[in-house]
């Protein structure tokens, strides 16, 4: 990301600029930011949800931020996997629905897969979700815990370059927090992918590539929204 | 197939809303398919009051008029042909066949018409079906009744019952001595004929033989004495006409019309019944309106139910949007949404509609004579069908529009 201004005309007026950020291929970053940090804006601006005022965002080696709207869309179908902090699922679609819903959107990362159910069903169980869980339940009947890894396996599938997590781990307890991150850095590793993600909670960052505080990273303000 | 799949599963998610909406565009599906047979249904029971009759003959008057009291029993004549014509009409070249129509009294409230037994032979109804008896025979004495199947069924007659004939329409003063016997029972037709007590010119004649202008007159005659009177009628009301030959029939009706020595009318039944359907056509178009309006707003309560669902939907449309659906995406989805439930609350309609026919033909069949087959959907009811299905379309635009707006500007994130 190089010179990146974004200004937010809503009613709540903000800009936010970003100087410089770069994160390599296969890297896992942790950003640390209080919410209202701009992190969703920042995650907004990655995926390609919004485009900057100017300035360039490239993903994977591709410029985004010159993209149109329906071609960022489909980009982000392609090339990026998202997980929230939570209600990451469709509540009254199968698991396995949800797993496959993003590669409606993505040909290419479809036509990776051989068989996408049946790859889905590998990461679940890796993940350590029950298949008749994934195939036959409906989502809103998981467990939080159950719902983040399922998100976890939609944001791998298909192996798309980068994975974006917005403080995935918040929902859960302390217990299952760390076998959470462990299983998203062993799938992460699995399919090189890079990995963003943003947090609050500074005793997760020990096992990232690089810890960057928001603050450093991006200039938000909150009166000069002109 | 996904996006179809996830659109199913979200409307069975929230099946209590979807379903009452659905029921609620069944039921307006199955009232303006309803309205649509019975409307035909009347339509073609009308047309086929009558048939194979080429002209009809009364006193000079309306058309409409004419019809209405010689084949639906409804109003009164203006004015009487005298026998002397109808004998000059029936021996006529072209009249291949004439009956006599002999309208004025009534018994309980049911018209009793005067006529010879050729009436059960040519009297034909729905496309040419001819009039069948359930009990008994024609008349072939004197006073001899035939009852239509209606009169019958209320008045709880059977045969050999003795029926006394008032006199006039809506008359206290009956023609207590010379009562009819019940002769024969007529098999249900759908049209007047079920309403309608027949009996012979002279029977009509005999109970009138000691009667001037509506009131009784001079030393009373007994039934006995009636019969071996001259019983030939003065007059008729109106006779049906067959001519020879069908190229036969405007000559005719030309010559009837202008016949010099009474003023006459004679009119072409069918053309006479559309002219009538015309005027009660106006009912039909008013009920096809008012069940368009019901469609219409059942489609509404539809787009208001999806309009409500929007916002706590968001998080759906931000996951969607997460994944990579573009807001185009979003609107597609909405719009399937809502053609599923049209297309499920037609197909639920359709078959509210035959269930009902089912079970309510015989009741209406019974009760209004008026016999609605059970056909396939016609091309006219499928293309109402076509047009509730765009209505649908068109009205769910509405809520697709502003989901489309709230994805763009909410993105991934929901604020809420």
């Amino acid at each position: 990301m190089r010179d990146v201004a974004f200004s937010w005309r809503g009613r709540t007026p903000f800009r936010i600029d970003v100087a410089g950020l770069t994160v390599d291929s296969g890297e896992r970053i942790a950003l640390l930011g209080e919410s209202g940090s701009g992190k969703s804006t920042l995650l907004s601006l990655i995926s390609g949800i919004m485009a900057p005022d100017h300035g360039s965002i490239r993903v994977a080696g591709t410029e985004i931020s010159a993209l149109r709207r329906s071609a960022r869309d489909r980009f982000r179908a392609e090339q990026i996997g998202v997980i929230f902090q939570q209600f990451n699922l469709l509540p009254f679609a199968t698991p396995m629905d949800n797993l496959l819903l993003p590669l409606r959107f993505a040909k290419a990362r479809r036509a990776r897969l051989d068989d996408p159910r049946e790859e889905a069903l590998k990461l679940t169980d890796a993940l350590g979700l029950p298949n008749a869980l994934v195939l036959r339940a409906r989502a809103s009947e998981l467990s939080v815990g159950q719902q983040q890894r399922v998100a976890v396996a939609r944001a791998l599938l298909g192996a798309p370059a980068l994975i974006l997590a917005d403080e995935p781990t918040s929902s859960l307890d302390a217990g299952t927090q760390d076998r959470f991150l462990d299983l998203l850095f062993e799938q992460a590793n699995a399919a090189n992918a890079t990995l963003i993600m943003v947090t609050h909670d500074e005793r997760l960052t020990g096992q990232f590539d690089r810890a960057l505080r928001l603050g450093d990273v991006a200039t938000i303000s909150r009166e000069a929204a002109a | 197939m996904i996006l179809l799949r996830l659109a199913f599963a979200s409307l069975l998610a929230r099946r209590i809303t979807v379903g009452l909406t659905i029921v609620a565009i069944a039921l307006s599906v199955g009232l303006i398919l309803g309205v649509e047979k019975v409307r035909n249904g009347a339509r073609a029971s009308f047309a086929n009051t009558i048939s194979n009759t080429d002209l009809i003959v009364g006193a000079r008057s309306g058309s409409v008029q004419l019809l209405l009291y010689s084949v639906f029993r409804i109003g009164n004549a203006t004015n009487n042909i005298t026998w002397q014509t109808y004998q000059d009409l029936a021996s006529r070249p072209e009249v291949a066949w004439i009956v006599p129509i002999s309208l004025g009294d009534s018994h309980r409230g049911f018209r009793v018409m005067g006529t010879t037994a050729d009436f059960f032979d040519r009297y034909k109804f729905r496309s040419g079906q001819s009039l069948s008896f359930a009990n008994g025979d024609p008349f072939s004495d004197v006073f001899d009744a035939v009852l239509g199947a209606d009169v019958a069924a209320k008045l709880g007659y059977r045969l050999d019952d003795d029926i006394v004939v008032a006199h006039g329409l809506a008359s206290f003063s009956e023609h207590k001595d010379k009562p009819f016997r019940v002769a024969g029972v007529l098999e249900k037709t759908g049209t007047p004929v079920d309403r309608t007590v027949l009996v012979s010119l002279e029977g009509i004649e005999a109970i009138h033989v000691d009667w001037q202008g509506g009131a009784r007159s001079g030393p009373a005659i007994s039934a006995k004495a009636a019969r071996q009177m001259e019983l030939t009628p003065k007059a008729v009301t109106a006779a049906m006409i067959g001519v020879t030959s069908r190229l036969k029939v405007f000559t005719l009706q030309r010559a009837i019309n202008e016949y010099p020595e009474e003023p006459l009318l004679a009119i072409l039944p069918g053309v006479a019944l559309q002219e009538l359907w015309g005027i009660v056509g106006i009912a039909e178009i008013a009920l096809v309106g008012v069940s368009a309006l019901v469609v219409a707003t059942a489609l509404l309560g539809m787009a208001a139910m999806i309009f409500s669902g929007l916002n706590e939907r968001r998080r759906e449309m931000a996951i969607f949007r997460a994944v990579g659906a573009g807001p185009g995406t979003i609107f597609m989805m909405l719009m399937l949404e809502a053609l599923l439930l049209t297309c499920i609350g037609i197909g639920a309609g359709v078959a509210l509609l035959y269930t009902g026919l089912l079970i309510a033909r015989p009741y209406i069949d019974a009760a209004y004579g008026l016999y609605l087959p059970i056909t396939g959907l016609s091309a006219h009811e499928l293309t109402v069908l076509g047009a509730v299905l765009v209505a649908s379309v068109v009205i769910s635009i509405l809520p697709a529009a502003r989901a489309y707006r709230l994805s763009v500007a909410d993105g991934m994130t929901v604020q809420i």
